[in-house]
This record gives structure tokens, sequence and C-alpha cells, in this order.
């Protein structure tokens, strides 16, 4: 009982479970950590910043959050979109559109992670 | 078929924005979506402004220079809620669109029970933790004012 | 929900109150812009709107229309948005409303044809394009039956509820992905698909997919949950449909389990029958 839409919605599904582990741990970080005291320290700092980026745990987290994050957030657009009795083309080609969108943020996205780390790793 | 636009009688945009008599689940469906979509306008513009940090200290620092007004900060907040509300309600729905808390299928017996229903104190339970976290992070930003 | 009103053992022809009737009128020749016609019905203990409505016609305007059947609660006619929630006018006592005004539109997110008459038509297709019957191999047992399929209790109760159906559209009415997409099955039909897939005499769960599991399938369903809270007959649409989400997501993972459609019942070929009890009658199809 498999159909393209229901593939695409299970990984909807995943890619929620995925983010909210991946962006409680990036939360707590970014804002609660320094709460409970086992951060010091300004975490928006360009040092500390750096040094998470290079830090390769952290990097491939960011990469999986930032594709989890993009697919669940622009499949659940095109969910809404979906919903508002355009014709079947017009849903195909928003379907594309925002593919196109999802990869080209995605790059840009893990360009951003990456590239500092192999600045450094080259140096 | 002709006929005025009466004729059609479709809710339309009003039928996602307005809960009506029914269930807190309407309201909650309806919060879901909206912070779904502000966190997606955040995070898109999230990934071109941590992306600043390729381009050296000094963009770095000029770009949190710039996002450390008062006005930057309280609009985080508010995605900060959002995001509180959109995980903690989307874990009761990934439970709930896989069949959990909401009982068996039985015979309807007046007055009919239903999964909504029994589904309820899931709702209650996630808010509360949702509003836990809304407390601990607003301590964090309000930190992030001068004076404070 | 409904709770339930006792009026058992109190007088019911006496006059409670007078209740104002706020009627939407609209005509496609006649009221092409819809109006709100009031009447002042004088209202008794156990009265229902569908009894209102009927004082109205007879006494104060005989151009308003309804439609109704069998006024029980069966046969699904008699939906409309009463208050701001849609209800069968003849399960719903005017008394239990709790109101000195009542509001009565015709049912939302379905064409209107006149006054409190909706368009149903639509519901009928997306109904019927789930393929809502036993769905088997064996062609020729269902074409000539033999005999009964077994099936248990406790795979009766696995879709009982959901055969309650009466297709009334209420939850249709309630539901916000039915105000903006004319595509989607919504939740009367796709409960329809759930309750045969859970058939255990049938085998027709992948011939329902490509609708039931489609673009304007369950998963355009948000669980807003209104479905299950308008609907009259306890069916509870939206339980359906997060099950079938349920089975949709262990298909992906390869760990629905398969199914095969229940076999015949074996035959009785031992025993008497009791005395007295008639052979069926002749087969008529
Ligand atoms: C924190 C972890 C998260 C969880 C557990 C989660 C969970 C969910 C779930 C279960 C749905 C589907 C609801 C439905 O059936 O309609 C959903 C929808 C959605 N999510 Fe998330 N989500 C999370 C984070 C995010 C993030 C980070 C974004 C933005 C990038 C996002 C954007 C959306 C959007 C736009 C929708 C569609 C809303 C709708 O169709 O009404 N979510 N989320
Ligand atoms: S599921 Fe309930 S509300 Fe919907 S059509 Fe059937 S009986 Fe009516
Ligand atoms: S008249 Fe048949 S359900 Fe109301």
């Amino acid at each position: 009982m498999r159909t393209r839409e229901s593939t695409l919605w299970t990984w909807h599904l995943v890619a929620g479970a995925v983010i909210l582990v991946l962006l409680g741990i990036h939360m707590f970080i970014m804002h609660l950590a320094d709460f409970f005291g086992t951060v010091q320290g300004d975490v928006l700092e360009f040092s500390s910043v750096m040094e998470r980026s290079l830090d390769a745990t952290f990097a491939v987290m960011y990469v999986v959050l930032l594709a989890a994050a993009l697919y669940h957030g622009l499949y659940g657009l095109r969910n809404i979109i979906f919903e508002l009795s355009i014709s079947e083309r017009a849903e195909r080609v928003i379907s594309v559109l925002l593919v196109l969108a999802g990869v080209a943020l995605f790059l840009v996205g893990a360009y951003g992670t990456l590239a500092v780390h192999s600045a450094q790793a080259g140096v | 078929m002709q006929g005025s636009e009466f004729k059609k009688n479709r809710l339309g945009l009003m039928g996602w924005l307005s809960g009506g008599r029914y269930g807190v689940e309407r309201y909650a469906y309806t919060l879901h979506r909206l912070t779904g979509l502000a966190i997606l306008a955040y995070f898109i513009l999230h990934i071109f402004v941590t992306s600043a940090r390729v381009l050296g200290e000094e963009a770095w620092n000029t770009v949190m220079g710039f996002l450390n007004s008062p006005a930057f900060k309280v609009g985080e907040f508010l995605v900060y809620l959002a995001f509180a509300y959109h995980a903690l309600n989307g874990i009761r729905l990934v439970l709930t669109e896989l069949g959990f808390f909401l009982g068996t299928p039985c015979q309807p017996v007046f007055p009919y029970s239903n999964s909504v229903k029994r589904q309820r104190p899931v709702l209650v339970v996630v808010m509360i933790v949702a509003a836990v976290v809304v407390l601990l992070g607003g301590v964090d930003f309000l930190r992030a004012f001068p004076g404070e | 929900m409904i709770e339930p009103v006792s009026t058992q053992g109190e007088k019911t022809d006496e006059i409670v109150k007078n209740v104002k009737f706020k009627v939407l009128r609209f005509d496609r020749d006649t009221i092409p812009s819809p109006r709100v016609d009031s009447f002042d019905v004088p209202v008794k203990k156990g009265m229902t709107v569908l009894d209102a409505l009927q004082y109205i016609k007879e006494n104060l305007d005989s151009t308003l229309s309804w439609r109704f059947s069998c006024r029980m609660g069966v046969c699904g006619s008699c939906g409309m948005f009463i208050n701001g929630f849609p209800r069968l006018a003849c399960n719903t006592q005017v008394l239990e409303l709790e109101a000195d005004v009542v509001d009565l539109k015709p049912l939302p997110n379905f064409d209107t044809i006149k006054d409190l008459v909706p368009d149903l038509a639509v519901l009928f297709e997306k109904h019927r394009s789930v393929r809502p019957f036993t769905l088997r191999k064996d062609i020729a047992e269902l074409d000539n039956p033999s005999g009964e399929f077994f099936q248990t209790t406790d795979e009766l109760q696995r879709y009982l509820q959901f055969a309650y159906c009466i297709k009334c559209g209420l939850c249709m009415a309630a539901c916000p992905t039915v105000a903006t997409d004319r595509r989607y099955l919504g939740p009367q039909a796709l409960t329809q698909a759930h309750r045969y897939n859970m058939d255990s005499r049938d085998e027709g769960r992948d011939e329902r997919k490509d609708e039931a599991l489609g673009t304007h399938g369950v998963f355009r369903c948000h669980f807003a949950g209104a479905c299950s809270e308008a609907c009259p007959k306890g069916v509870d649409p939206a339980f359906a449909i997060q099950l079938m989400k349920r089975d949709a997501l262990k298909a992906s993972f390869g760990l629905l389990r398969k199914k095969k459609a229940a076999p015949l019942a074996p035959k009785v070929t031992s025993g008497k029958r009791m005395e007295g009890v008639p052979d069926a009658p002749k087969r008529t199809v």
C-alpha cells in the first residue's frame, strides 16, 4: 500500500523527528546552555561559532539538520499550497520549483557550514 | 450551472483561520500551520545570515551587530515561541497520526466518545512542556537586553 | 458532541418558549443574493429543529426548502449549519441548543441548491471513487456465492464503527481542508476506504491506494479533529484517517502485514435445524 505521496509524507514525519533531536540540541546550546551553565561565554562570538564549525560532529549535525529542515519545511509548504485547489499542472510546477529551491538553499547552507572547514583543513 | 458566488458556499481560507465552535484541536491546527510557515521563513533567512561566517570575522560581527537590535531580539523570541509550539505540538501530531492515544475502534454507543477527545490529555501535556520551554528561553532572551 | 436529553415522564405538549429562527434564504432564480428571514416558533419540549422547520412551512412561509426523509437520524438528508455547528436537524432538539435565537444555514463546503438544501453530489462521487465495496480476487464466488465468508467478532470490531456512516456530509462541512481543497476526498470517503480496507473479507487495499493515499487523500488531513466532533453517528472519521496514515507509514517501511481475504466459513454438515425454522428464501439474483 505505497504511493508516491505516502513516501513523501513518511519522510516529512521522519524529518520532523530528526529535526526535533538536532534542533533541540541546537536550541539548547544557543539559548539554554548558558542558563544551565554547561557552556560559558557568548555562543555567538565569532571564535565560538568557528569552533563549532570546525568540530566534525557539529558540522555533520548542521548539515543533516539543514537537509531535514529544508525537506520538512518545503514539503509542509507544498502541503499548504496543494490545498488551495490549484490545477494538476500548477501542482507539478510548484513541486519542481520547491525541489529547486530546496537544492539551492541546501548548497548555500552546506557551503556556509563546510567551506570554513575545508579551508582550515587545507592550511 | 450559473448562479451567484454564494451558491458555492465554501468557507475558503476562513475555514483554515477560524476554529469556529469545534474543539481546541482545530485551533491547534491553525497555529501549527502558521508557526510552521513562520519557522520556515526564519530558517531560510537563518541559512543566509549564518553563512556570513565564510566571509570572516569582520563580516560576522557586522551582521551580528545588526541583528543585536531590540527589534530583532523580539522577533527572534517570537520565532522561539513558534518553535516551542510547533515542536511540542508536532510531537503530539506524530504520535496521533500514527494511531497512538486514539483508543481502539469500537461499536459506537450513544453518547459517543471519539478519538479526538481521547487524545486531548496529550495536547494538555505537550502544551505544559511547551510553556516550560518558553519560560526557560524567555530568561535567556531577557538577558540579551542591556541593563538586565 | 450531542448530549442525551431526557423528556421521560415530563409533560411535552406545553409551549416552553418562543424561539426566533433566522433562516438563510437563497434561490438561484428568485433569491440570487441570499437574505435572512426571521420566524418566531413556539417551542415545545422534545421539538427538533426539523419540527420547527415543519412548523414554519405549515404556518409562516410555505416557500421554505430543506431536505429530509427519515426524521430519525438514519438517512443523512437533513444536515445543516445550526448555530454555527453542523448538525442533523432531526437529531437536534431546539431546547438543547439553549438559545433564544437559532441560526440556520445550509451546510458550508457544499454548493447550495436552495435555502437549506446542500448539493451532496460531490460527496457521493468521492465516496464512489474509493470503491466502497468488498473487492476480492475470487470473482466467481462473489458472482455466485456458495456460502458465507468467515469473520470473527474481533475482526468485525475493526471496521464496524466506520460502517455506521449515513453520508450526511456534516464532517465535510467541519473540515478545514475541504474548505479550500475541492479535490480532497474528505473525511467521509476516506473513512469508507478505511472501513473496507479493514474488512477481513476484503483484499482491495491496493486498488484503493491511488485515491486514498494519493495527492488529495489522507495526507491532506492534519488532524484538526472537527469531523469527529461533528459526526452524528459516532463514526469518528478522524480516527479512521489516522489509522490509515499509520498503515501507510508501516507500508513505507515494508512493515504492513500482507492481507489474506477471509475464506468461506465451513459448511455446517452435522446437527439438526430447530423445529419450525423455515428454509432460506430462494435466491433472487
Ligand atoms: C522541532 C521539530 C519539528 C517537529 C516535531 C515538526 C512536526 C511537524 C509535523 C508532524 C507536521 C505535520 C502536521 C500535519 O500533519 O499537518 C509539521 C508540519 C509542518 N512543519 Fe514542522 N516540525 C518541526 C520543525 C519544523 C521546522 C524547523 C520547520 C521549518 C523549516 C517546520 C515547518 C513545517 C511546515 C511548513 C509544516 C506544514 C504545516 C501544515 O501543513 O499545516 N517544522 N511539522
Ligand atoms: S462520517 Fe459521520 S459526519 Fe461524515 S458523512 Fe458519515 S455519518 Fe455524516
Ligand atoms: S431526516 Fe434522516 S437524518 Fe435527519
